[in-house]
């Protein structure tokens, strides 16, 4: 359903701060998978991303999303077919705005948006239900600021708002990495739910190898803005953390892991 | 005593007055606080209301028709500084000053000289009528805050608000962050235009240089307004609550005057007490972070 052939991104070209983020990037994604995606800070993940939701638009190459070339078409377009949970809790939501209008802001997500009620008390009861599956008791607060909210609690709604109209693809950047163990721990236990039962397409980084292989039924390691290893199915199942470090270090050229995939 | 009565007498002038510049004021607060961008063009784009209104009044327009074309007028100073900012990338305070300043030769051009009275023109608001005039101004205030509270609870304000708010969460939700700015920045403006018309019925002129300085009489009044009144409560006694913030500083303003303040000084008087409003927020915060902090040093 989604193709990235030969992507390529660097930021600051000709300058002293010349980053080469992606390059010679492809990955095709299936329906229906449920890809967890790792590497070492720097490898490209997040970039790879931001080019899919149109953050940035590649230097080079091209993706298609369903025979649609969204290579260059912009973010707030390709928005109506994403949904996305970013590693910062404040990005998701609006937080001077009630649970209720940031629901109604997603509810909308690729619709024209016009003089109509911002609202209704139809969708309020909408909202209410979805909130109750958080389990978090936001669905006796709707009109609550969300700045009020704790980050696991804003994730958990970013997470709500994301697949509250269901998206082609949903992207988690890191989306549990700013949350304490035990609440992202809850954060990734809604994913897995709200996933199977919309039955998502999706794509989640993560910094936890643990996770990446627990999560999912593919696995993709990310190198130098490339992808250097891709495991699904029964394959996946049998991963343990020694083998991930193995094929890290192999990829790398026996570099050493990084810290923090380490003591993931 | 004598200043007592003074002050008293001048009061209703002060309160008609505030209400005709609470209308720019919630221009304002529409960019400041909703939108959160500093827009600068207000200080000429109410002059532009002003000369619009002031100039078909004199060629036999109807008074209120003629605010229309004030309001359409603002609209377009507002679209030219929105494009400046979305579509050429200048930054907001920048985009505004440019506006501002090209502006001051589109007024000349309006007016066709530096000041046009309406002598003898019949007006919907006047300074020779201020019972009257608390009243139009009174009723266009009510008009324009509930036309404001219905916009803002639209979708499309709601998009407006939460672009203010998060630019990036509202990308990802498929609005164009562009068009949501133009549009606040066009409404923001055509409430200053609407006001700038009212202002220059009021006085009964309209003058190059009547908006010298607007902005910051909008955002006193933004800031006393949240000052002065609660901070929570629905949205309709928030955008009251700066209209009635305008009244009040135009109030300060009568009492400071008839305290023998010389008129010439006034500016820097109402730059400090702005600076003051802003600078006071700020202020705490740094109080109670470094309160905080000297409390976590003994704990530790």
């Amino acid at each position: 359903m989604l193709k990235i052939e030969q992507v390529g991104k660097t930021f600051n070209a000709g300058t002293i701060n010349e980053k080469v983020a992606v390059k010679g990037l492809d990955l095709t994604i299936n329906d229906g998978d449920f890809i967890t995606v790792i590497g070492g800070n720097g490898a490209g993940k997040s970039t790879m991303l931001n080019l899919i939701a149109g953050v940035y638009i590649p230097d080079e190459g091209s993706i298609r999303l369903d025979d649609t070339d969204i290579t260059r078409m912009p973010e707030y377009r390709r928005a109506a077919l994403l949904g996305r949970v970013f590693q910062d809790p404040m990005m998701g939501t609006a937080g001077d705005m009630g649970i209720e209008e940031n629901l109604a802001m997603a509810y909308r997500r690729g619709r024209r948006r016009g003089l109509g009620w911002g609202i209704t008390n139809a969708e309020r009861e909408f909202y209410r239900e979805r909130l109750k599956t958080l389990d978090l008791g936001l669905e006796d607060r709707l009109t609550s600021k969300v700045r009020l909210l704790s980050g696991g609690q804003r994730q958990a709604l970013t997470l709500l708002m994301a697949t509250l109209q269901k998206p082609r693809l949903l992207l988690l950047d890191e989306h549990t990495a700013a949350l304490d163990p035990k609440t992202a721990h809850k954060v990734l236990g809604l994913t897995q739910q709200i996933v199977s039962e919309h039955n998502l397409t999706t794509l989640m980084v993560t910094h936890n190898m643990k996770d990446a292989i627990h999560y999912g039924n593919r696995l993709i390691m990310m190198h130098e803005g490339r992808v250097i290893y891709d495991i699904s199915g029964e394959e996946k199942k049998k991963l343990d953390v020694q083998d991930l470090l193995e094929k890290f270090e192999q990829a790398s050229g026996g570099e050493f892991a990084n810290d923090r995939m380490l003591l993931a | 005593m004598g200043i007592i009565t003074g002050v008293l007498s001048a009061m209703p002038a002060a309160i008609s007055q505030g209400l005709v510049w609470g209308i720019m004021a919630l221009g304002v607060y529409i960019t400041y606080r909703l939108l959160d961008f500093a827009d600068l063009t207000v200080d000429s784009s109410i002059c532009t209301g002003g000369a619009v209104s002031a100039v078909l009044i004199i060629a036999g327009v109807h008074p209120l028709v003629s605010l229309v074309f004030s309001i359409l007028a603002g609209m377009l100073c507002g679209l030219a500084t929105g494009l400046l900012h979305t579509k050429l990338g200048i930054p907001p305070i920048l985009a505004g000053i440019l506006t501002q300043l090209g502006l001051y030769s589109v007024n000349m051009r309006i007016l066709g000289r530096a000041n046009v009275a309406l002598l003898g023109k019949e007006t919907i608001i006047s300074l020779g009528n201020i019972p009257m005039a608390i009243l139009v101004g009174a009723v266009f205030s009510v008009l324009v805050i509930g036309a404001m509270y219905w916009f803002f609870g639209t979708e499309l304000g709601c998009a407006i608000r939460a672009t203010g708010n998060n630019q990036n969460m509202v990308r990802a939700q498929g609005v164009n962050t562009n068009t949501t700015k133009l549009v606040a920045l066009m409404i923001s403006n055509g409430l200053v235009g609407l006001s700038g018309g009212l202002l220059a019925q009021y006085n009964g002129y309209a003058d190059v240089s009547m908006g010298r300085g607007a902005i910051v009489v909008g955002l006193a009044s933004v800031i006393i307004g949240q000052v002065v009144f609660a901070q929570k409560g629905n949205f309709a006694c928030l955008l009251a609550a700066v209209v009635a913030g305008a009244v009040i500083y135009y109030a300060v303003i009568a009492l400071v005057m008839q305290l023998g303040l010389n008129t010439n000084d006034m500016k820097l008087f109402s730059a400090a007490v702005v600076a003051v409003a802003l600078a006071v927020p700020n202020l705490k915060k740094k109080k109670s972070t470094r309160k905080k902090t000297a409390a976590a040093a003994k704990e530790g």
